[in-house]
């Protein structure tokens, strides 16, 4: 296998066409924006005077990006628990050797198969609280027909962003120890956030289902029978011997969905662009606008920069593991 | 099997064993429903006529099959300035098909090679590749445009044109494909590799009568991935292709969704011709699109 025969050299050729457009269009391309970044390219002809990193000093101090950085860190945390704990109920219970697992499966995870345009579209309807002149709509619409009228809300057209009080107790003692920037609205989830999340968790905890479900089969039944004779709990079983051996499976989920909502964009076009106040805004969304609508291409690949910064500080230690257990094996 | 169902069933109490039965039925039923309501919302009001769309009604079902919502869905409406999805539709489909097959055969060749020609630093190179499927391609959107826009293509350039967005696709999918392709051919033992060397076989010989005749389930997998992840791109789409003539259908949806002048019936039927595709195919190919997801978080 080592010696150098024509049949390597061709190898290598065919390899190559993928491994230089990778090269090029993924590396090159990074290194292409972040020099961009660095420029004062401000309009559709390029100007790349370097101006180091003044982009970034303005970006952060744009109270535009500041709250698109408010709504993503809530918008991925809120979508991590949501996906996570529905997506292992959902696999726990399918687990349960029921009838019709294969239906039920499917219902679960047949969202993952439509865009995130579609979904939008829909969940736009589906949450639009209607008007007081004219009646509740959607989801507020079929709470009154049920008697939960008490539910009805503003979904993603209610400007609300909860925070902790400044004048709260809590907010006193956090300005005590000075930490009172954390009792602010820029420190908070806007109800706009929370309305993109449900769509999202409706569409992606399948998926987490699934890689959950994957996990539960590969765990030996006599693992937890042992458990069992020894006199635990179902709850037991579960919490100190099933959760512990999913490990690894909550980690992959945690990554994937991550990574997916950092960078969620279409959903937000197609559902609430980006609401009063920006209360649903992202950064993805307002990289694109002002890259390729108002053609300040310099802020735009800072902005692009910095989420690709976030996503690799989420993927690089997780590449670097997968492929270091893979070479132990 | 079947053994250790029974000794679970009686180490506990018949009784409790029967209401935690219901308990875990009534859960699954209730799950259900509520991920079937959007699908509900979305397939009664496609099919309620223009008179019968209000909004006090939303939830009550149509009182007749109607399909004027996806007539007007397809075709447009000229007096509205309402442009049509089915040029979208066919759009997306020239897009698709020719995307995915190509995609698939690099995958293919790419993982052959990372599997059974195995070179220094192929592992390396694998995991720089890797790296390629989880960036934010708003970090790559500034210069792929300036490229495609300098690349001549029928007198005009791959800017703007199906043929730069079935480039573009094709060349971020080398990522996905090639992880999947090596996944399953690392599978394959070396040594049947090694004996049909010895008896001569060539490089391409070994990968289209041993490797290939073994690999369509992971065409399947890679296929099936490719052809959900094209046909619901957007970023790419609204990026490339500026022109309605040349959109796909998710662009084109969020274009007739984005005009308030346009009835929810007709939004909805929209929605569910931009869904249909992915729909069918996963409904038919279920099984293999489970694995394709779960191959897309590495370790499968």
């Amino acid at each position: 296998m080592k010696r150098i025969t024509w049949e390597r050299v061709v190898a290598i050729l065919l390899l190559l066409p993928s491994v230089l457009a990778i090269a090029l269009f993924v590396y090159g391309f990074i290194a292409f924006t972040a020099y961009a970044s660095m420029t004062k390219w401000d309009s559709l002809v390029p100007d790349f005077s370097f101006v180091g990193f003044e982009n970034y000093v303005k970006l952060f101090a744009n109270t535009r990006f500041q709250i698109d950085i408010r709504n993503t860190v809530g918008f991925t945390v809120l979508f991590l628990i949501g996906c996570l704990t529905l997506g292992f109920l959902l696999a726990v219970l399918i687990d349960q050797r029921i009838r019709g697992e294969a239906i039920f499966r499917s219902i679960f995870l047949f969202p993952m198969a439509i865009s995130f345009i579609v979904t939008g579209v829909v969940w736009r309807w589906l949450l639009n609280p209607g008007s007081i002149e004219l009646g509740s709509t959607g989801i507020n619409l079929l709470f009154e027909k049920v008697g939960l009228g008490f539910l009805r809300w503003g979904w993603f057209t209610d400007p609300t962003v909860w925070h902790i009080p400044p004048d709260s107790a809590v907010g006193q003692g956090l300005q005590q120890i000075g930490l009172g920037f954390l009792a602010s609205p820029m420190v908070g989830i806007s109800a706009g956030v929370v309305s993109l999340v449900l769509a999202a968790t409706w569409q992606m905890s399948g998926y987490t289902m699934a890689m959950y479900l994957a996990g539960l089969r590969g765990i030996p039944e006599e693992l937890r029978e042992a458990a069992r004779v020894d006199g635990a709990s179902e709850w037991q079983v579960l919490w100190y011997i099933i959760l512990p051996l999913l490990r690894p499976i909550t980690l992959s989920a945690v990554i994937i969905l991550g990574h997916i909502s950092l960078k969620i964009y279409d959903l937000v076009v197609a559902m609430t662009g980006p609401g009063i106040g920006f209360s649903t805004d992202v950064p993805a969304f307002f990289m694109w606008d002002t890259t390729f609508r108002g053609n300040h291409f310099a802020r735009g690949s800072s902005i692009a920069i910095v989420l690709l910064l976030m996503v690799a500080v989420l993927i690089v230690p997780y590449l670097i593991w997968t492929t270091r257990t893979e070479a132990e094996l | 099997m079947t053994t250790e169902t029974t000794v679970r069933v009686q180490s506990r109490g018949a009784g409790g064993r029967r209401g935690q039965r219901a308990l875990v039925y009534a859960l699954l039923l209730l799950f259900a429903g509520m991920f079937l309501i959007p699908i509900y919302l979305l397939l009664v009001t496609s099919m309620k006529s223009f008179a019968e769309v209000s909004q006090a009604q939303m939830w009550s079902l149509p009182s007749g099959l109607s399909f004027d919502s996806f007539t007007k869905a397809w075709f447009g409406s000229e007096q509205e300035g309402l442009r049509g999805l089915g040029i979208n539709f066919w759009n997306s489909i020239y897009l698709t098909i020719p995307a995915t097959i190509m995609s698939a055969l690099l995958g293919s060749i790419n993982g052959y090679i990372l599997t059974k020609w195995r070179f220094p630093g192929a592992n390396l190179l694998f995991t720089l590749l890797l790296f390629g499927m989880f960036i934010p391609y708003q970090s790559i959107l500034i210069p792929l445009v300036q490229v495609l826009s300098r690349i001549p293509w029928f007198g005009g350039s791959l800017y703007g044109s199906l043929a730069g967005l079935i480039f573009v696709h094709v060349i971020y999918g080398i990522p996905i494909t090639t992880l999947i392709f090596r996944n399953y051919y690392a599978a394959i033992p070396n040594e049947l590799i090694e004996a049909s060397r010895i008896d001569g076989a060539t490089f391409f010989g070994i990968y289209r009568y041993i490797l290939f005749p073994l690999s369509i389930p992971g065409f399947v997998v890679v296929m099936i991935w490719q052809f959900t992840s094209v046909w619901n791109d957007f970023l790419f789409a609204v990026t490339v292709t500026g022109n309605p003539e040349s959109q796909p259908i998710t662009v084109g949806l969020n274009n007739l969704a984005g005009s308030y002048i346009v009835e929810w019936n007709v939004q909805m039927a929209g929605s569910l011709l931009a869904a249909l595709p992915t729909l069918l195919v996963y409904i038919i190919l279920g099984r293999y699109f489970m694995r394709g997801l779960l191959a897309g978080s590495l370790k499968g």
